[in-house]
């Protein structure tokens, strides 16, 4: 059970504030990386607010659950998840990108309740996958959660990790997949195609669960269904819209990594 | 009587030169079993690496991961989490190569405690030829923060290493040789990180080397002192963190250097000696090393010889340098 676990009117209410939170540490930093962030909002959420066993106040207690953003270009939703849960004070979230911050451009470990500093694609899948090794050898009970991009599914790496997490049989992993179907310079089926998607993670032996990553709903079932699920990892593939609640950026390559002027700011949160 | 397979004492002759990638597997296993926190990732290869020694002991702590290693690596970086120190083992190509962004951010930017150790390193690789031959190892590893590079020069001082880089806290690569090569240390011999081992005390100048060049180094001394040229002969086991007390000392006294390393020219233990000394105090290099070019198939002995990695290679080096020490002066 999660140490802290919000009812679905709360998470949802939250969600509203994490899609400010965002923009505004986008507007206040200058340059960032909103698309994915946004994309990814109900999947933090429900994460943070349902489903992990976390205290925020002891961010390094043994027994955590353990997250792991392998997209780590989406620091701001990962911070300002961290800090509405009380890592850290949400006032930091201003020195964003600052130098001297402890926030950093892409995800880092000085920030309370990171647990890998990634950027470079393709890198968190492996390392969860050597946690849950870790753990099943030390006999602790808690479980990894990986965030993974779409694009970044076309490292190959990933591919060499999700083998490695079928053979181990490491039903203690969760690997989500914001499949907000955009990349940096279009669209990812256009670039190079995933799809079709659920069926490549089957065949690599994984348990595949397809939702709308969006529906808080739909990720507290699909959560529950990988915490009974036995002998094998599970994905869960988490479709979603880049730039999720901005008109103006949603499904656009454009917003990937480029942050709201003042005006454009005042626009997006009008419509929140 | 080869004089390559002496150090200063006649004992050592009746030793049988070994790969110190045996040193490695054989320590690994002795490791294993006073240290419960020991685990090692593998690509497929630990039959090569010895790291099988370590899978037969202790399979619950062994992971061949397949032909992965970007994998291997990343692998090793979150198990290290968990209070493990962990080995991630392969080809020294394979690994700093293929995956080196995997030891950039997983290892070093993480700053965790994985020790890349990676046989097949140099041109003594033999027979596989250039792709197997990894020569750019210390180049690519030593500019990455955290990390710490070992180049072991015989089978005695390749376990010592790998007990100390068990011991030390942080990211290490280490480079072990497939080849058998003289055993030229003795087991009372000091080994610490970062700290060079002076082999022969000698006057005109200095030869820095490491890994198999070490003993070329020793037979080149034993060589010049016939011809009356005194060399200090320096093992410079680990090549960051330089030993910059050692080099300064070195050139203070015998005014000219000269390194020694199975690894091209650019970016390796001679440049790593060039940037110490031209920063605290400049005298006349010369750098023995590949020049800039790939290996190929052959015996460990033809591609030493043909890539200029022998004792003569080092004493006309030191000819070289003494010459330029003199016109410097």
């Amino acid at each position: 059970m999660p140490t802290q676990t919000l009812d679905i009117e709360s998470l949802k209410k939250k969600a509203v504030v994490f899609r400010r939170d965002i923009l505004e540490t986008l507007e206040t930093a200058g340059s960032g990386h909103p698309g994915g962030s946004l994309s990814a909002v109900e999947i933090f959420l429900t994460l943070y607010g349902y489903q992990i066993n976390h205290k925020p106040l002891d961010p390094s207690w043994e027994g955590r659950d353990r997250v792991i953003v392998s997209k780590g270009h989406v620091s701001p939703v990962v911070y300002v998840t961290l800090a509405n849960f009380g890592y850290f004070p949400k006032e930091e979230l201003k020195t964003f990108r600052k130098f001297g911050s402890r926030l950093q451009g892409h995800v880092h470990t000085k920030v309370p309740g990171v647990e890998f500093n990634t950027g470079s694609l393709g890198h968190g899948l492996s390392f969860a996958n050597g946690i849950a090794l870790g753990a099943r050898m030390r006999a602790r009970n808690f479980k990894v959660y990986c965030v993974t991009g779409d694009g970044e599914l076309q490292e190959g790496s990933v591919w060499e990790a999700a083998m490695s997490a079928a053979h181990y049989k490491l039903d203690h992993l969760c690997t989500i997949v914001d499949y907000n179907k955009v990349q940096e310079n279009g669209p990812t089926n256009e670039i190079k195609n995933l799809e079709p998607l659920g069926k490549k993670w089957a065949a690599f032996g994984w348990h595949v669960i397809e939702i709308d990553g969006h529906s808080i709903e739909a990720l507290k079932k699909a959560f529950d269904e990988f915490s009974i699920t036995k002998g094998k990892p599970t994905v869960i593939i988490a479709n979603t819209v880049k730039g999720k609640g901005v008109s103006f950026m949603e499904g656009k390559s454009a917003w990937h990594g480029k942050a709201p002027n003042k005006e454009q700011l005042a626009e997006a949160l009008k419509e929140l | 009587m080869d004089s390559r397979f002496r150090r200063n004492d006649k004992e050592q002759m009746e030793i049988k030169p070994t790969p110190t990638r045996d040193g490695f597997g054989e320590e690994l296993v002795a490791l294993g079993k006073i240290n419960p926190n020991v685990v090692v990732t593998s690509g497929d290869l630990e039959d090569a690496t010895r790291a099988e020694y370590f899978k037969k002991e202790f399979p619950d702590r062994f992971f061949n991961l397949g032909i992965t290693e970007q994998d291997v690596v990343g692998t090793a970086a979150g198990l290290s989490t968990q209070g493990y120190v962990a080995f991630a083992t392969s080809f020294a190509v394979f690994l700093t190569n293929r995956a080196y962004d995997m030891i950039r951010m997983d290892v070093c930017y993480n700053n965790l405690n994985v020790k890349v150790v990676c046989s097949h390193g140099g041109v003594t690789v033999g027979e596989d030829g250039a792709s197997a031959q990894c020569l750019e190892d210390f180049a690519i590893m030593r500019v990455l923060p955290h990390m710490r590079v070992i180049c072991p020069a015989d089978y005695i001082e390749a376990k010592k290493a790998t007990r100390a880089i068990t011991n030390t806290f942080g990211p290490f690569y280490m480079r072990t040789s497939r080849a058998p090569l003289p055993i030229i240390t003795k087991e009372e011999d000091v080994f610490d990180i970062g700290k060079a081992n002076i082999l022969r005390e000698g006057k005109e100048a200095t030869v820095i080397a490491c890994g198999v060049m070490v003993s070329e180094a020793l037979s080149a001394s034993d060589r010049l002192k016939a011809e009356g040229i005194s060399l200090k002969v320096v093992n410079m086991h680990t090549i960051k963190p330089i030993d910059v007390d050692m080099i300064v000392s070195c050139a203070k006294e015998t005014g000219a250097l000269v390194t020694a390393e199975e690894h091209q020219m650019a970016g390796g233990l001679g440049s790593a000696v060039a940037e110490v000394l031209g920063q605290y105090y400049p005298c006349p290099l010369e750098i023995v090393g590949v020049k800039d070019s790939f290996g190929e198939s052959g015996s460990p002995a033809q591609l030493l010889a043909h890539y200029g990695l022998k004792d003569i290679n080092i004493i006309e080096a030191v000819k070289k340098v003494i010459t330029r020490k003199i016109s410097h002066k």
